[in-house]
């Protein structure tokens, strides 16, 4: 345990003097402030309160900004040791591969969950400064605040096992881009077409929740949507959110940064220096 | 004495290259081995299997009596890689107190052990602005860290000056008298030579020479070189006295097998006027190193 957190705390450390911090902060921000503002149009119309409505905007937003930045945070992780040559001298030191690997990412989640926590309290400001109902999408938010550290994590995992695979910085970040592309992007759109395609048959009814399931950043989406029906209001995903039982998204969710983890020490087991 | 490093026939194939054949080593505690050989000699390669960083095919390893590799092992062996790098953000200070926790020790020590390899000044400076030989002492730092049964150092003193590595030297005198085992790898037999117990040659993976450096010198059984200078105007006469020497100007050139040194002594001191001087040169350590890691393991 010790050594997990001497590990935390370095790599903390080092991500504040790369101004990761600095980074995943400011973008998070910056987005939720933007969010906030162009947000306000519907408010009248849906009868929602303003932070409900913050929120579904909010979970949009975080599908594709948090497993960004989780990915750009981890990408190096391994591959980075082996290409400064730390890798092989580390690894003589008396601990476990698994506790380098958790040591990162409870720094790497730390920072998230700071990027996060700031970013949604400048959106719930925004909005109660503007509606005193505010405070009744409060629930919501702090659900979407730790299943987003909860997606983060499962991307922070799957960036470091990228990052072992390829034992290249450069190669590490081509996959992530290609893996975030693939999971955030390209999933849904194949999913799309597949039920169009389908027209409502066995595939739509039967394969297709579970397909939305094994997807995190579905899951996440599904979760947070589903778990608030103002929200899910605004959202295209409503039809699927009904469908599919809230605590179904939420062992997906809890899920997924365990299987992830695994996969990298898994894939940073197989590392020789 | 207890063995804190047994290899026994150790072999290591890299895709069909044989990087290690048949290497028996055994180091006592408070022993210094230096490791030599060329580039791609091996010598990186048996590190890196002592430490368990890497498989080996064949033979038997045991490492303070546990196996390569194993947390045991681990906890005991200490480690400087060649061209030891860090992270560039991290202060010197930060980097050895990391090292310090993940060996289960008090942080606190850092400044002391950065003391002991004279870069107590550089401290909380960041190692991306640290030379070579400023990263090379806060390698050997780490090393030291915890009193290690052994301590496995790959080139350790390149990067250094003269003057530091005198001092790193006198360092590992210290450990190997708290009974610390040290098995280091150089490229010049002149630099270990006095400060090693045992030497190790090491000729394409295998194991040409071990032993102490006068053992080598005897088992290469190099000629001796000659070098005498004839009194003014007697060189051809001295030529003709010496057959077999090279005329070199006033001087001549001679050499001869150990066996032959005395009775080649006597005939020249026997030549009386006609020597002004004479000099005898032993093989050099270069000589001796060349000879053994030439041989190839014929």
């Amino acid at each position: 345990m010790n050594r997990i957190l001497a590990t935390a705390a370095t790599e903390f450390r080092i991500a504040l003097r790369n101004r990761w911090v600095t980074i995943a902060v400011v973008m998070m921000a910056l987005f939720s402030l933007v969010l906030s503002a162009a947000g306000s149009a519907p408010t009248g119309a849906l009868g929602a309160d303003r932070l409900s409505v913050t929120v579904a905007s909010l979970t949009s937003l975080a599908v594709y900004l948090v497993p960004l930045v989780a990915l750009l945070m981890s990408f190096d992780a391994v591959a980075g040791e082996v290409e400064r040559g730390t890798l092989p001298l580390l690894l003589t030191y008396p601990v476990a591969r698994a506790e380098v690997l958790m040591g990162k990412l409870v720094a790497h989640v730390g920072i998230l969950a700071l990027a996060v926590g700031v970013g949604y309290a400048i959106a719930a400001i925004a909005a109660a400064v503007v509606d005193p109902r505010a405070l009744e999408g409060a629930p919501a938010l702090w659900r979407l605040m730790w299943s987003s550290v909860l997606l983060g994590a499962t991307f922070l995992g799957a960036g470091y096992a990228l990052s072992a695979v390829s034992r290249r910085p450069s190669g590490a970040a081509g996959l992530a881009i290609g893996l975030w592309l693939v999971l955030i992007v390209l999933y849904d759109l194949g999913l799309l077409a597949a039920i169009v395609a389908d027209g409502g048959g066995a595939f739509t009814t039967r394969v297709f929740p579970w397909l939305l399931l094994a997807n995190p950043a579905d899951a996440f989406r599904l979760y947070n949507l589903s778990a608030s029906e103002a929200t899910a209001a605004a959202a295209g995903l409503a039809g699927a959110a009904n469908t599919i039982p809230a605590w179904q998204a939420l062992v997906s969710i809890l899920l997924w940064p365990l299987l992830a983890l695994g996969l990298a020490i898994a894939a940073f087991r197989k590392v020789t220096p | 004495m207890t063995q804190t490093l047994t290899l026994s026939q150790l072999t290591k194939t890299y895709d069909g290259v044989t990087a290690l054949r048949d290497v028996s080593l055994s180091l006592a505690s408070g022993e210094r081995v230096a490791l030599l050989g060329h580039n791609g000699a091996g010598k990186s390669t048996m590190m890196k299997i002592i430490l368990g960083l890497i498989p080996y095919d064949g033979g038997n390893v045991v490492v303070t009596g546990a196996a390569p590799g194993s947390a045991e092992a681990r906890r005991r062996v200490a480690y400087l890689p060649e061209n030891v790098a860090f992270h560039p953000a991290l202060t010197g200070l930060e980097q050895i107190r990391h090292y310090l926790r993940l060996r289960g020790q008090d942080a606190g020590a850092a400044m002391g052990l950065l003391e002991r390899v004279g870069l107590a000044h550089a401290a909380t400076r960041r190692i991306g602005t640290y030379s070579k030989g400023m990263r090379q002492r806060v390698g050997l730092a780490q090393a030291l860290i915890g009193h290690p049964a052994l301590l496995v150092l790959d080139e350790p003193t390149s990067g250094l000056d003269p003057v530091s590595r005198r001092d790193f030297y006198a360092l590992l005198d210290g450990l190997a008298a708290e009974g610390a085992s040290i098995l280091l790898s150089s490229h010049a037999l002149t630099e270990v030579e006095a400060r090693t117990d045992r030497i190790v040659i090491l000729s394409k993976g295998v194991m040409v020479a071990e032993g102490r450096l006068s053992d080598l010198r005897r088992g290469a059984a190099l000629p001796v070189a000659m070098q005498i200078t004839a009194r003014p105007g007697q060189g051809d006469a001295l030529a003709r006295a010496l057959p077999g020497a090279v005329a070199q100007g006033d001087t001549l050139h001679l050499a001869c097998d150990q066996d032959a040194k005395l009775p080649t002594l006597a005939r020249i001191s026997g030549l009386g006027d006609l020597v002004a001087d004479l000099e005898v040169l032993p093989p050099s350590l270069e000589d001796i190193y060349s000879h053994f890691s030439r041989r190839d393991g014929q």
